[in-house]
């Protein structure tokens, strides 16, 4: 999957971009979790323009609502709306592409936002999806500072007691919150354990920003019968670039003209180094 | 007097038609039997979920239904629902625009002694506050039963709100007057407007005749849509009128007084007296003992509309 590989590098800079042109976005957590949406749309799900409203689509919430501008990239790769649309108009008054996802752009199914509520969504889409004999799969994508929300687990037990195979949920695992380090605001070391315990079954991506990877871990899951699971995608907040990587800082910062510059042939360096 | 809920007119109603809908869903939180669904969970399983006390997750769930095409009804205490869920309501049914029915059972102070916990003073006020998110507050079993059919009929998102108690008939089988989102015209007089919500119409209802024996003569509203609150309906009534007294069983900020007295302060302005529960926690009784404490009956209603009168 090396075209997804050097594809994820642009739609890097379209992120960027857009944050740069709207001043301000979630840029740490959009490095981190894009390549999960690249595996996703790219590869495991069967949602496009095409069949945006066919009952039998893949499902999609972005419970990290506020990674929306690695949503709108990978949304636009797709064929959803015109990157260039979104990089002008991003954040700016009046504008359709908000700093949140919002269901009244095509191939946006829920508007997102406050945190812990995409899990409990996407139980229900898969639990419709049981009721009507629909072979369709529900897809969500959690951070891992999220994952103190109580209505997180709310919904685990609920996709655990109906046994929603159909299910599939991710957590950007990539270490840092708004005030920083996760184990230093709220320790969430055992996931593994905690869903597990929850009755999920549970796939360990060593490398979350690890095209090849994802698309594997999320192949098996479709694989397992009887309960839902959920890959922890062990990822790199800020990933693509040196000037970002691994800083809280980064959570929502907007780069300045130099860092912009840096970010920007960091990206093109490992573009080239794919090949 | 009857002797049967408005909560169980619902379930009537959704048992009736799951027969020929097959994308009605009954979804509670460890609720059935307060919400007397319980004979709906048991003959239609296959259309019942339970999600336990979970109320964030029963509204998330029913949101997610919807969007695959479902017509959920989440029926919890109006409590937990209203301000529990609040969140989910906000961002996953109104914001979303997902075609869930909030059903608020219990509603208002219905819990009686077991305190502020579990009353609900405050959903009015909260769900309102909500853009597209609608408001209703039937005020018997039929009245009951027409919303509901009504709201299977569209795909918007709604919160009803419905009392514990079995509350006496207003109208009946063969007459009762239903237009969605329009206020029901109990009677006209034109010395003063009895504005009411839910379980309040009765006694307002039942004030208007006690005013009528001294001479004044009273029109009444049946405001079970609190929002879209019906402006016309207002106008009509305070425009005729010499002062405006609204009833509610909710906190005195924010719900159907508050928004009466916006629409007459802006078109027909006149002396608007809010009847409704008091800024506190409630004295300790059964829902009529507290009514009776608070003046919230027909007698209240009746002084209330005098004095407003001078």
């Amino acid at each position: 999957m090396a075209d997804l590989k050097a594809m994820s590098y642009d739609l890097r800079k379209n992120v960027v971009d857009m944050i740069v042109e709207g001043k301000g976005g979630h840029i740490g957590g959009d490095m981190s979790v894009i390549d999960t949406l690249i595996a996703l749309y790219f590869d495991a799900m069967n949602v496009g323009p095409e069949n945006m409203d066919d009952p039998d689509r893949d499902r999609f919430v972005m419970s990290k609502g506020h990674c929306v501008e690695a949503l709108y990239a990978v949304l636009a790769a797709k064929g959803f709306f015109p990157i260039e649309e979104v990089i002008a108009n991003f954040s700016k008054f009046g504008s359709k592409y908000i700093g949140h996802p919002n269901n009244k752009l095509p191939g946006i199914e829920m508007n997102s936002g406050s945190l812990g509520h995409g899990l409990p969504v996407a139980t229900g889409m898969a639990l419709a999806g049981k009721m009507d004999a629909r072979d369709y799969r529900v897809y969500t994508v959690m951070g891992d500072g999220e994952l103190a929300e109580g209505s997180v687990w709310e919904g685990a037990m609920a996709a655990s007691h109906y046994k929603l195979d159909n299910l599939c949920a991710v957590v950007d695992r990539n270490r840092l919150q708004i005030s920083g380090n996760t184990e230093d605001v709220m320790a969430h070391d055992d996931l593994h354990e905690r869903f597990k315990s929850f009755g999920w079954n549970v796939i360990d991506v060593a490398d979350g920003n690890d095209i090849d990877q994802l698309i594997a871990a999320f192949a098996e899951a479709k694989t397992v019968k009887g309960k839902p699971t959920v890959l922890i995608a062990n990822t790199v907040k800020g990933c693509g670039s040196s000037v970002m990587e691994n800083k809280a800082a980064w959570h929502h910062k907007v780069p300045t003209a130099e860092e912009y510059e840096q970010i920007i042939k960091d990206f093109a360096d490992r573009k080239g180094a794919l090949s | 007097m009857n002797k049967i809920p408005n909560r169980q007119a619902i379930c009537d109603v959704l048992m009736e038609k799951v027969k020929t809908d097959n994308d009605i869903v009954v979804l509670c939180s460890d609720s059935r039997g307060s919400a007397s669904l319980a004979p709906f969970a048991k003959e239609y399983p296959d259309h019942f979920i339970e999600t336990g006390i979970a109320e964030q997750n029963l509204v998330g769930i029913s949101a997610g239904l919807a969007k695959c095409g479902k017509k959920p009804f989440a029926a919890s205490p109006a409590c937990f629902l209203s301000t529990r869920s609040y969140e989910q309501c906000k961002v996953d049914v109104a914001y979303s625009n997902t075609n869930v029915t909030l059903i608020g059972i219990s509603g208002g102070v219905s819990y009686g002694a077991l305190g502020m916990s579990h009353h609900s003073a405050q959903d009015i006020a909260a769900m309102c506050a909500i853009p597209n998110m609608r408001v209703y507050l039937p005020s018997d079993r039929f009245q009951t039963a027409k919303l509901i059919e009504a709201l299977l009929a569209d795909e918007k998102p709604a919160y009803v709100r419905g009392g514990r108690n079995p509350v006496e008939d207003i109208y009946t089988e063969e007459n009762c007057p239903f237009e969605m989102d329009q206020a029901t015209v109990l009677c006209e007089g034109g010395d003063v407007a009895l504005i009411a919500c839910g379980e309040m119409v009765r006694p307002a209802y039942e004030a208007a005749k006690l005013l009528e024996e001294k001479g004044i003569h009273a029109t009444v509203l049946d405001m079970y849509c609190v929002k879209p609150l019906d402006k016309d309906a207002v106008i009509k009534a305070a425009g005729n009128a010499k002062a405006v007294v609204t009833v509610e069983e909710h906190a005195p900020f924010g719900g159907l007084g508050s928004m009466v007295s916006q629409v007459v302060g802006a078109n027909c302005p006149k002396k608007v007296v809010n009847l409704a529960l008091p800024d506190a926690p409630v004295i300790t009784g059964t829902s009529k003992e507290v009514f009776d404490y608070y003046g919230l009956n027909a007698e209240g209603i009746a002084k209330a509309a005098e004095e407003a009168l001078g």
